[in-house]
């Protein structure tokens, strides 16, 4: 830990108005090693990373990299003291040539003269294929990341960051992927690698630090636990199941049967086959890693994006290729993930915002004129029913906290009486009080005969709330099963994709289910 | 230091505070231009600024100039609120004149109420047939619709030049390259006599009350906002992003030539290789002095009108280049633009410049 490690960050601390990101980190990677960062959305693994590779600099803290102090101003600053950073999402230029693009990310000094020549060489010597020649336009995505890793390479680092690298890969990209960075770690270049895919981590690390809310939470060798106990540590072993009463159920309100859609983002996720129901009194919550699809299923969902008709059903009407506008008019209000730019208008009043969503079903819109009475009404009905502190409702979207815009939002969608409602993160960011208000006015509305589904990351909230319980993972859904039913354990396994690499790698799911480190 | 901070909330009374700073700061600036170059400043202002308002048939020249403008600018209003940035009204300016100037020649001589709503109905299609061609590359191939309507205008000037060299050439014009006049049902009536101001103007007042109730209690002026400030939101309020570009490229496009007709039909009488003065352009700077507002948008065209008049008369009575329009219309633009900042950001100063503000902002979004 002390002399031999190649990086050591003691105390590191960043904030952030409102947010502390990254809480008094200390851990340090040994040379040689693979040394996962593992965490949730939001656990601060990408501020610490940023920290490292001269991003962003920490508020209080230090760093050593070989043994000297380490406070790298900006990223050349970094790389010159051998750290190479390959990013989640490629800082490429399409219409440049893979040598052209491998130049322009290198320091000055650091590009050669016959700069294609090496290109091959490290490429070939690692097993990446490139042409040097090529457009990156004319690149697969996998291609394009050995571009990054191969501009790292050149310049012979000693800590290679990866961000996330196998969420753009195909499973024989990872497999290539995995005996690089293998390679590169037997020849001393140690790896810090970031993800939140457990078995992956098991597969290829032999340490692991895990993240929670900011802090280092453990330290550990993944080979020897099991997906189960790291999906524990990163998600918090806190989770409690609730008493609830039966729920009352009614008829299917939505339905939706095989759906899959391509999503259209290259770096989005698709989804699979997804079939599931919610009754009216139902509350079916969906959790999941963030990026598993959650917000491609919203989008086909409600609407934004058009589906095979009869995939998605209201009330039995096959709504699949309807707009979100038609889909109100039937009985579905929606919550998005994103508050500002997508659930809300950030420039625009309280009370132009009400009219985004709600013109439909509170007769803001008659004959395509507005009235605008009935718009500061509502918006006004909704600052007070959900204690929204505002100056008023002629102030912008923008101007509210977070956690008041959320309560705005949710008001607003909750307030139109839906019979079937669609929410992602129903209280990101909202303060506990308010929280179990959402919750109440949730289980109220299914009480009064409305399907609700809640998509979250926040497993407590899930448990404490839904009547049915899923798991997606890479655009896959679990089949939902009544709240309780399901131990943490499976849970656990389901969030961290182990059942959708049965694919590649059977065994080593059920090896992993099995417990008792058969991986190592 | 200086920096600029983001407000919170963009400051509604600057908003409307600044075009008039910046017309401020636009004659100051010209009173420093002409001092160097060594003519009498406060002169040349008057002369510019304050003399045409005092003359009735300046005013009447003023409305003549403000009706094109107007018109257009109304209609890239919705537009650039929506995000559709159509720079080609110039062109379809042009085609509206030509297919509304067409349908004139071909009725010569036809007497008949019915004419000159033909003519106009004429006009406003052909500046949507043009303007239909940069939104279908858009919404079918994600064309820039910057470039596309741009370049159609040279295509459309050169269309009229041909046409008028051609088929549409005056029959007894001795080959000159122009129409014929247009018969006198073909004309637009005068509006104030022993003037050219026309009845268009009337038509371009309609078109701006229309658009201040479109703007402020339709669904498509709000559909029009919300598609500019946050397309994501557009899209989950249930508005579709293909729909919304065509409609304010028609309505451009369709007010446009509509525009272009009057001209033909008005004040120019017939067609001509040099009917398109720059009226498509200049209506950009009236679209944005006026606020993207109709009422604004009314005031600007006159300001704008004020310019070309009184830079015609500053020619002739000071012997000032005729550049002296297009200076003054450049600065309009440069300094509303450059006060424009001042609604959305506050000036701070600062003794040290450690942190950076911006880079921390970025990163909270992670």
């Amino acid at each position: 830990m002390t002399g031999t490690a190649l990086l050591q960050l003691s105390g590191i601390t960043k904030r952030f108005p409102g947010v502390l990101a990254n809480d008094n980190i200390s851990f340090s990677v040994a040379p040689g090693a693979v040394h996962a960062l593992l965490g949730e959305n939001g656990a601060g693994k990408s501020t610490l990373v940023k920290m490292i590779y001269g991003v962003m600099q920490p508020d209080q803290g230090e760093m050593h990299f070989d043994g000297a102090p380490y406070a790298p101003a900006r990223p050349s600053a970094a790389r010159a003291r051998g750290v190479g950073m390959v990013f989640q999402h490629f800082s490429l230029f399409e219409a440049l040539s893979v040598a052209e693009n491998v130049a322009l990310g290198m320091n000055k000094d650091a590009i050669g003269k016959d700069l294609n020549r090496l290109i091959i060489e490290v490429s070939e010597s690692y097993g990446l294929s490139l042409d040097p020649a090529r457009f990156v336009g004319s690149l697969s995505v996998g291609e394009r990341q050995r571009v990054e890793i191969v501009r790292c390479l050149l310049q012979n680092p000693r800590l290679l960051i990866m961000d996330e690298p196998t969420s753009v890969l195909t499973p024989q990209e990872v497999d290539v992927l995995f005996e690089t960075l293998r390679q590169l770690s037997s020849e001393g270049c140690s790896i810090l690698y970031i993800s939140h895919k457990l078995e992956e981590i098991r597969t290829l690390c032999d340490r692991a630090t895990v993240l929670r809310g900011g802090r280092v939470v453990a330290d550990c060798d993944p080979r020897e636990e099991t997906a189960k106990s790291l999906a524990e540590m990163m998600i918090g072993t806190s989770l409690s199941f609730p008493e609830r009463q039966e729920p009352d159920l009614g008829d299917e309100r939505l339905v939706v049967e095989e759906l899959s859609a391509e999503s259209p983002d290259p770096f989005g996720t698709d989804l699979v086959d997804i079939s599931f129901s919610v009754r009216a009194g139902e509350i079916l919550g969906i959790a999941g890693v963030a990026g598993n699809g959650q917000v491609e299923l919203m989008e086909a969902l409600i609407g934004e994006r058009a589906t095979e008709d009869g995939a998605i059903r209201i009330d039995g009407e096959p709504v699949g290729r309807q707009g979100p506008t038609e889909r109100r008019r039937r009985g579905m209000c929606s919550v998005p993930e994103e508050r500002l730019g997508h659930g809300a208008v950030p420039d625009m009043s309280l009370w132009e915002n009400v009219i985004l969503s709600a013109r439909t079903r509170k007769g803001i819109e008659k004959n395509g004129f507005l009235d605008l009475g009935i718009a500061h009404d509502f918006a006004r009905e909704v600052v007070d029913t959900f204690n929204v502190k505002t100056a008023g409702i002629e102030h912008t979207a923008r101007s509210l906290s977070g956690g008041n815009l959320q309560k705005f939002i949710v008001g607003r969608e909750m307030l139109q009486k839906p019979t079937v409602l669609v929410i992602l993160q129903p209280t990101w960011g909202v303060d506990a009080a308010a929280a179990a208000d959402i919750h109440r006015a949730l289980q109220e509305l299914a009480k009064g005969g409305a399907a609700i589904l809640v998509i979250s990351q926040d497993l407590n909230e899930l448990m404490a709330i839904s009547t049915s319980f899923a798991v997606i993972s890479e655009g896959r859904l679990s089949e939902p099963r009544p709240t309780g039913s399901m131990s943490i354990e499976e849970i656990g396994l389901l969030m961290g994709g182990v059942r959708s690499s049965a694919g590649k790698g059977a065994s080593a799911g059920k090896g992993a289910s099995a417990g008792q480190g058969a991986a190592r | 230091m200086i920096r600029l901070e983001p407000r919170n909330e963009v400051s509604k009374g600057l908003l409307y505070v600044t075009p008039v700073i910046a017309i401020g700061v636009t004659i100051l600036a010209g009173v420093v231009m002409f001092a160097v170059l060594g003519k009498d400043p406060i002169r040349a202002i008057s002369i510019i600024f304050l003399e045409p308002l005092t003359d009735s048939f300046a005013i009447s020249e003023m409305i003549v100039k403000a009706t094109p403008l107007i018109l257009i600018a109304i209609g890239l209003s919705f537009g650039f609120r929506a995000g559709v940035w159509n720079i080609g009204a110039e062109g379809q300016f042009t085609v509206g004149a030509l297919s509304g100037g067409a349908v004139a020649l071909a009725l010569y001589e036809v007497e008949g109420f019915w004419v000159l709503p033909l003519m106009c109905l004429a006009g406003a299609l052909g500046g949507m047939a043009w303007a239909a061609i940069p939104a279908f590359l858009r919404t079918r191939f994600n064309a820039n619709e910057i470039l596309v309507s741009l370049m159609l205008t040279y295509v459309a000037v050169l269309l009229l030049s041909v046409l008028v060299y051609g088929p549409l050439k005056d029959p007894e014009g001795l080959n000159f390259p122009e129409s014929r006049m247009f018969h006198p049902a073909a004309t637009l009536p005068i509006l104030i006599e022993e003037t050219r101001a026309h009845v268009g103007f009337l038509v371009a007042l309609a078109v701006a009350a229309v658009a201040w109730v479109v703007l402020g209690r339709h669904i498509f002026g709000y559909q029009v906002k919300v598609m500019g400030q946050s397309p994501r939101a557009a899209g989950f309020g249930g508005f579709v992003e293909k729909r919304v570009v065509w409609m304010c490229l028609m309505i451009s496009g369709g007010l446009a030539g509509l525009a272009g007709l009057f001209e033909a039909a008005g004040p120019v009488g017939q067609l001509v290789p040099a009917l398109p003065v720059g009226y498509g352009f200049t209506a950009i700077i009236v679209t944005f002095l006026g606020r993207l507002n109709p009422i604004g948008i009314l005031l600007a065209g006159f300001v704008m009108a004020l310019t070309y008049i009184g830079g015609e008369t500053a020619q002739i009575e000071m012997n000032l280049p005729s550049a002296v329009t297009g200076v003054f219309q450049g600065m309009f633009l440069f300094s509303l633009l450059g006060f424009d900042v001042l609604a959305r950001y506050r000036i701070r100063m600062f003794r040290t410049a450690r942190t950076a503000p911006l880079a921390v902002q970025t990163a909270v979004g992670e």
